[in-house]
């Protein structure tokens, strides 16, 4: 008998592996909820994931998943035979919760995973359709809570006061009793450090760089698609080339040409040289949306006596909309973002933008939860608008988001 | 029919090549202004000896005294000009100083290098040396006018002239800085550094979207969110991003670290971002962190435009999921594979703010981008900053003439 192909052994692997994640997810789950100290036990998850696995194959009930939690809670009770230790302050109704949240966790996704599965031999194809399931499974576990963790800790170290921090680092929880005092550091951002202008600035900033760079971009990226000149090809490729070159290597001269023009730590600057970094990138996504659109439309305007100018203005561009829009949120998103220049040329609080904002209050005297609520202020509409035009924005990213 | 175009240009095609450099001309302008120029300043900068105190030129400095206290008319006084060279080192060329004398001081004495015509002093003053003071001493009477006027000498104000060389503009040349560069002992652990950021950044972050596009590549509820979700390391600042991994990994304080030692995985805390071996793997982590949605987001658009009929015929013939994978989709996933490839290998070697944000090139992940940062602000010396940036920009161009001719072969993108 080939042991590979059997559906016991399968149901055994399958189930002791997912049990070994689910305990590992469940303690530290808890563990942040809580902020008590609650320890996966691998080797004995392991061995009741194995029998989870070969009961579910042989009964086809998801009934025992009440069987387990009992045996769960009852294991406890013996040192060293517990699925998870948990520690001696905990409630009986938080181990009962634990175990039955890991039942759970434990029978139904064996359960999909071992879907049409009879006992003995198996094929080929019903063996990886249920490795695909649970690796699928795994899959979607690691990268919600990879994903996830930062921005809720961001959220989670801006609501809290230092001394919480300290205390106990674990602790993921929010005290909502604290009501409205749980925004205190956001609201002292606002009144000491001066966040509502860093705010305005910012988004000054990052609609006049959509502004200008369209202004340049869409004529180019017309040029560069629709008309005939000599060394179109090589512009093309001089654009690609150009978008290569990174900002550090540009860095020192522009610092240097600022410096000398007087340019340094003013905003007309900024709103000067953003611009130039994602004219490039603008233009090479909108040529490439401008080829796609079918010439004979223009042509037609054309014939009709429009000048080039009326074709681009009254049929190009509002065929061209939604590309414009994602060229738009994605350069937006850039100059929001954009760190290092703001860095470099500005020094005057008064003038800062709120990347630079953000940046100034890492240090050892402005305390952490101050820096996670400027990190979440800069975050969150950003994360706003993406949520809202996410479609356009999934484009604009596809398109030119190569770089990053 | 195409061999039957008329081979030079009509009048309407010239027009149109007219127009479409006139369309061109601002972003060419712009362009060259911003990132060409730039780009040469860098090379001639990569070959002076500056540092960052050298940005400001020398240049004299005048301070004027009345000395004497004249008390009534009649009274003698001295008119005394304090002159200095700004700088320690750099000489100054050509300094003139221009005044005028109110007509209420009567002047006696004019100091030898010095005209006077009417009330207009002016003094030729020649080259000095860096760190350089001179006295300029002029005798005057105090008339009845000076002090029924209440006039006072620094009322007109005077004018020095004089050129400091500038280093930026000057002929000196020197190796210095690259030698600095290649010679220091950080050298080959600055190019370890960018080596193994760049290379397992990049295959990491292209392996992670892959896999995260084939958990989506399946219709579920909620996968927009989902989708959205996986999204936000790259679309949310990497200011933010950035700090809030360094608290969650903190050695004191950090979430990350409690979890580890209440596990008894470790002992003592790690010190994620500052200890030498994990800070180099930590970034890199980072990196595929904030960019696997980037390589998600192409290859599951790739994979969505995969002919169905494809898999339907490969299921018929029964073809297994894994082999369904391995013989039909990773195959037609190559081109954008290897395109992806290429780009963000340029991308990860250019990138210098997560580095900079994560650890500030401490603990031996000082890339070639960070090290630009530190040599020209960090230590000051302008000079071997633009070196690095040099060669940066000579490995990019070795990239860049890789890239094209796969580029030339693979027609997709």
């Amino acid at each position: 008998m080939n042991l590979s192909r059997n559906s016991y052994v399968l149901a055994l692997c399958l189930g002791g592996m997912w049990s070994i994640a689910i305990s590992v997810l469940v303690s530290v789950a808890m563990s942040f909820l809580t902020g008590m100290a609650f320890k996966p036990n691998l080797t004995n998850s392991a061995a009741l994931g194995v029998i989870a696995g070969l009961l579910f194959l042989h009964f086809k009930s998801k009934s025992i998943i009440i069987f387990f939690t009992i045996l769960a809670c009852f294991l406890l009770e013996f040192p060293n035979k517990e699925i998870i230790w948990i520690s001696e302050d905990a409630t009986r109704l938080q181990k009962i919760l634990t175990y039955t949240i890991y039942s759970m966790g434990l029978m139904l996704p064996v359960a999909t995973m071992l879907k049409g599965l009879e006992p003995g031999e198996v094929d080929r194809f019903d063996l990886e359709t249920s490795i695909i399931r649970f690796l699928t499974g795994v899959g979607f576990i690691i990268f919600t809570v990879a994903v996830f963790v930062p921005f809720y800790v961001m959220i989670m170290t801006s609501l809290k006061s230092q001394q919480e921090l300290l205390l106990n680092p674990l602790n993921f929880g929010i005290d909502l009793s604290k009501g409205l005092g749980l925004f205190r550091s956001y609201y002292e951002l606002f009144s000491d450090f001066n966040f509502g202008s860093y705010l305005w600035t910012s988004l000054c900033v990052s609609i006049l760089t959509v502004i200008i760079t369209l202004a340049f971009a869409i004529p180019g990226a017309y040029a560069v698609a629709r008309l005939k000149f000599k060394g179109r090809s090589a512009f093309s490729q001089a654009i690609l080339l150009i978008y290569m070159v990174p900002m550090i290597v540009l860095a020192l001269p522009i610092y240097i040409g600022f410096s000398m023009a007087g340019l340094r730590n003013t905003l007309v600057g900024i709103v000067m040289i953003y611009p130039v970094t994602t004219i490039p990138v603008a233009l090479y996504m909108l040529q490439g949306y401008f080829r796609g659109l079918p010439a004979e439309i223009e042509e037609a305007g054309l014939m009709d006596g429009l000048s080039r100018f009326s074709v681009i203005r009254r049929i190009t561009l509002p065929l061209a909309l939604p590309a414009l829009a994602s060229v738009s949120l994605y350069v937006f998103m850039i100059a929001w973002n954009e760190f290092l220049l703001a860095l470099m040329l500005l020094d005057d609080p008064a003038k800062f933008t709120l990347t630079r904002g953000v940046a100034s209050l890492n240090s050892s005297e402005v305390p952490r939860q101050h820096l996670m609520a400027g990190a979440v202020i800069s975050t969150l509409p950003i994360l706003i608008l993406f949520l809202g035009l996410e479609r356009f924005m999934t484009k604009g990213l596809a398109a030119g988001g190569v770089k990053g | 029919m195409q061999n039957a175009a008329p081979k030079t240009l009509g009048p309407l095609s010239r027009r149109e090549a007219r127009f479409a450099w006139a369309l061109l001309l601002p972003t060419i302008l712009s362009v060259a202004l911003v990132i060409v120029l730039p780009l040469m300043a860098i090379f001639w900068i990569s070959f002076k000896p500056i540092a960052l105190e050298d940005l400001r030129p020398a240049s004299a400095l005048v301070r004027e005294q009345l000395r004497g206290k004249p008390k009534q008319s009649g009274d003698a006084a001295i008119i005394r000009y304090k002159i200095r060279n700004s700088s320690q080192k750099d000489p100054i060329f050509g300094i003139t100083l221009a005044d005028e004398i109110p007509s209420s001081l009567e002047v006696t004495e004019v100091d030898k290098r010095c005209s006077l015509k009417g009330k207009n002093l002016n003094c030729n003053l020649g080259e000095f040396e860096g760190g350089q003071r001179e006295t300029l001493e002029i005798r005057v009477i105090a008339k009845q006018d000076y002090f029924n006027d209440n006039l006072k000498i620094t009322d007109s104000i005077a004018k020095v002239t004089g050129r400091g060389e500038n280093i930026l503009t000057n002929f000196n040349f020197t190796m210095k800085n690259f030698v600095h560069v290649f010679d220091s002992a950080e050298f080959w652990t600055v190019i370890y550094a960018t080596l193994f950021y760049t290379v397992f950044g990049t295959i990491g972050a292209l392996v992670v979207g892959l896999f995260a596009a084939l958990l989506l590549n399946i219709d579920f509820r909620g996968k927009g969110l989902i989708r959205g979700l996986y999204l936000f390391p790259y679309v949310a600042p990497v200011i933010a991003v950035a700090f809030a991994w360094v608290i969650l990994f903190d050695p004191f304080s950090g979430s990350i670290n409690a979890l580890l030692v209440q596990m008894g995985v470790v002992e003592t805390p790690i010190n994620f971002f500052g200890q030498k071996p994990y800070a180099l793997i930590m970034v890199t982590v980072f990196e595929i962190w904030r960019y696997f949605p980037l390589s998600f987001l192409f290859i599951l658009a790739r994979m969505q435009a995969i002919d169905v009929e494809m898999y339907e015929a490969a299921d018929m013939d029964g073809a297994s999921p894994f082999q369904i994978f391995w013989y039909l989709s990773l195959p037609t996933l190559m081109g954008i594979l290897s395109i992806l490839f290429l780009l963000r290998f340029i991308w990860t070697f250019n990138k210098f703010d997560d580095i900079f944000l994560l650890t500030g090139g401490s603990a031996d992940t000082r890339t070639l981008t960070v090290n630009v940062y530190e040599q020209a602000f960090a230590v000051s010396n302008i000079g071997a900053g633009a070196a690095v940036a040099v060669v940066i920009f000579i490995f990019l161009l070795l990239f860049s003439i890789l890239f094209f001719r796969f580029f030339n072969r693979e027609e997709g993108l």
